[in-house]
């Protein structure tokens, strides 16, 4: 067990599934000799070579496009953009070629590549590059989508992703790679589809994911030092979704926040609220409070970005709500 | 108009305590409303404005009729168009008529909230949640006062609320109470009738009226229980309320119940719930009626306290200020007529409880002492019981009114 930033468990997950399997290559923008925009293949071009960290040209589509033909071929890309943003230019081959190959080919070909990068807003980054994809990747079947929230998770889900038979999204964020945490050294392997109670309590169920797990932590400080007692879910998988987990926590609460990066309409949140009151109905003491991004395109004013970002003051009202306690 | 109780079905506004213009908050008492029951306070249940009142008072308007809008300053609401802006919204006449259900949003600004537009008194709002502990602990969600947004029955409302007992086996005989049930913490246990019973119960109702009364009476000395409450009311002196003869025999039925357990219950159709909670009805004149505010646990309380609770309950019974909870729930009920000079009386079952004890005039009257051969004066109370008879039988009313007699007449015993 060591103490590893975010970026360094991912660039550890890469590592050891890159020596452990010859197929395994990084493809990207600097993802070589500029060892990656936030340094998460830092070394890895000096340790595989060029044949193996390939840096691309700025066309996403391209290297995509490279990617699915690759694993066509049997090898198991990993392919980095710089942030989800730019990679809406290559959402045909990610939503028309990689997810559907295995069902169209009538089961005859995988699709096991691996499509990963920062997603969401950082700071003062504005409209076109602060967005949270995860509810336009994980609508597609086929697709598998991953946001882990700490290191730990971080490496495990990697790992998971590499070895997976089918394409896997993974969200990482600018404002995570820093973050610390103890991460398990070598075979450290979270299974997707598995989500995470980081904190447990009685009261009221907070769902979170990727960067609303420190939002959804504070707002349980806050909340604990009113006396109510918050457990924080964090999915770290949107696709497929832990449906057990979730039902499991809010039959215990009776309360349920949910709490996402993205839009409010036809959001992550929207999902979970439908399996909510679909499943455990009968156990609901209150209607499900979601806390999203405000519905406009992110503003660059720092105060107006602030206010329309998810905070825990946020979800601590949304709590109070479901718990009634401002009558 | 909101339901201020169970049975309400319409609404008299006594006096409106906020006016049009004032600020109010949720929780806000709006006006007085007087129900079938009581004098009760209408609650603001949002934040703004009171922009509009729309029932004068000392108008009785249905249960789910608005009666007033709150909103933003400036709003303009239905019916009820600003006189200033001269739109010329024509005022309805008769503006409590209009439905709740219909009232139709204004054009701009979002709609203010109506008051209490409840427009089905009986449809309860309840979280899932709440109703499937409720349908469980089989709890009726009517008779449940929520506490979320627009009275919505939640968790911890169901929770409160009290629960039957886990039902008795029905293949057992019909199990006869005993007082050692008393205070597991069980209120109260329902044993399902016996055919014997049902046959009772049948054949009795349909001799006299809905509810078979018969009727029994006993004459108790009092003289001592009359010194004990001299005795008592100079202890307390001036410090403390007096102790009344009532308070003494409110005391004295309680104690009573706790050992016949099979007089305190309640006839509920296909089961008789017979209750380990002592809850004692107390007949008080008001001025167009009658209403018996309860004591609760009277059983448990010392003469101090029924004296206190009994005299509050009165007063408030008197000016109709009574709430629901206050004047239900009884397991039992005193009737006292003493103040009337009424020697004796017979008494009117307060269903679903089985009985009920009308208190005569303690008068002195002679009676024979030392093996007949003397006359004395003794003060003496005359105290008939009735009893439903699908419930009490002669002799079980009969051991329960002996019972209440050796108390009263051993006012000690009452310390056992």
């Amino acid at each position: 067990m060591a103490t590893l930033t975010y970026r360094d468990a991912l660039n550890q997950a890469l590592r050891e599934e890159m020596q452990r399997d010859p197929n395994v290559f990084l493809m990207g923008e600097e993802v070589g000799v500029y060892q990656g925009a936030y340094k998460v293949s830092r070394g890895l071009l000096e340790e595989f070579g060029p044949k193996r960290v390939v840096d691309t040209p700025i066309a996403e589509l391209g290297f995509a496009g490279i990617g699915v033909g690759a694993a066509m071929g049997g090898l198991r890309p990993v392919i980095e953009f710089m942030t989800w943003n730019f990679a809406v230019l290559a959402l045909d081959q990610i939503v028309n070629s990689a997810a559907k190959m295995l069902y169209m080919s009538g089961g005859q070909i995988n699709m096991p590549i691996v499509f990963r990068g920062p997603n969401g807003a950082a700071l003062q980054l504005s409209s076109q590059h602060s967005q949270a994809w995860e509810s336009w990747l994980a609508h597609i079947p086929g697709l598998k989508v991953v946001a882990p929230a700490t290191p730990a998770d971080a490496k495990g889900l990697l790992k998971s992703a590499i070895r997976d038979n089918n394409p896997v999204i993974v969200l990482e964020g600018e404002m995570l790679y820093n973050l610390k945490g103890d991460v398990p050294d070598g075979e450290h392997i979270v299974p997707i589809g598995r989500a995470d109670i980081k904190r447990a309590g009685t009261d009221v169920t907070l769902v979170c994911h990727s960067k609303t797990l420190a939002v959804a932590q504070k707002a349980a400080d806050q909340l604990a030092e009113q006396n109510v007692s918050a457990e924080v879910l964090d999915l770290r998988s949107i696709r497929p979704l832990d449906e057990a987990a979730i039902l499991e926590s809010v039959r215990k609460t009776n309360r349920a926040v949910v709490v996402e990066e993205g839009w409010p309409h036809a959001g992550i949140g929207a999902q979970i609220v439908d399996l909510i009151q679909r499943d455990a109905f009968d156990d609901l003491d209150a209607p499900v409070q979601r806390v999203t991004q405000a519905d406009v395109p992110m503003p660059y004013n720092k105060l107006l970005e602030r206010s329309a970002k998810a905070s825990p003051e946020k979800v601590v009202a949304a709590a109070r709500k479901v718990l009634y306690l401002d009558a | 108009m909101e339901a201020l109780s169970p049975t309400m079905e319409e609404g008299r506004l006594v006096k409106w305590t906020k006016h049009e213009g004032d600020a109010v908050k949720s929780g806000d008492t709006l006006a007085e409303v007087e129900t079938d029951k009581a004098v009760m306070e209408l609650v603001a249940r949002a934040d703004g404005q009171l922009l509009k009142v729309m029932v004068p008072e000392g108008t009785t308007v249905p249960v789910g009729n608005i009666v007033a809008w709150i909103g933003k300053p400036g709003e303009k609401v239905d019916g009820a168009g600003s006189q200033e802006s001269g739109a010329g919204a024509p005022k309805p006449a008769v503006a409590a008529a209009a439905p709740a259900a219909k009232a139709p949003a204004p054009a701009p600004a979002p709609a203010p909230v109506p008051v209490a537009a409840v427009s089905d008194a009986t449809r309860v709002k309840a979280s899932p949640l709440a109703k499937r502990i409720a349908k469980e602990a089989g709890v009726d969600l009517k008779l449940v006062q929520g506490s979320g947004p627009g009275g919505r029955v939640i968790k911890r409302d169901v929770e409160g609320a009290p629960a039957p007992s886990p039902a008795a086996p029905v293949a057992a005989p019909a199990p006869r109470p005993t007082p050692d049930a008393r205070r597991t913490g069980v209120p109260y246990e329902d044993v399902p009738l016996t055919q014997i019973r049902k046959t009772i119960a049948k054949r009795l109702a349909a001799s006299i009226g809905p509810i078979p009364h018969f009727f029994l009476t006993t004459e108790i000395d009092m003289e001592r229980a009359a010194e004990a409450r001299e005795a008592l009311n100079k202890q307390l002196g001036e410090a403390g309320g007096k102790i009344s003869f009532n308070d003494i025999i409110i005391k004295a039925v309680a104690l009573a119940l706790v050992q016949h357990r099979a007089c305190n219950a309640w006839f509920q159709e296909d089961h008789i719930r017979y209750w380990n909670e002592v809850h004692i009805g107390m007949a008080v004149a008001i001025e167009d009626g009658l209403i018996t505010p309860v004591i609760r646990n009277a059983d448990l309380k010392n003469l101090r306290e029924i004296g206190a609770e009994s005299r509050e309950l009165a007063g408030r019974a008197r000016t109709r200020r009574l709430k629901p909870e206050e004047y239900t729930g009884a397991t039992f009920s005193v009737s006292n007529l003493g103040m009337f000079d009424i020697d004796q009386f017979t008494a009117v079952i307060n269903p679903p409880e089985a009985g009920i004890v009308a208190i005569g005039s303690i008068v002195p009257k002679p009676v024979p002492e030392g093996g007949g051969d003397r006359l004395v004066v003794r003060r003496r109370l005359r105290v008939t019981m009735s009893c439903d008879h699908r419930v009490i039988d002669g002799a079980t009313g009969a051991a329960f009114l002996r019972t209440l007699k050796q108390m009263l007449e051993n006012p000690l015993a009452m310390l056992l």
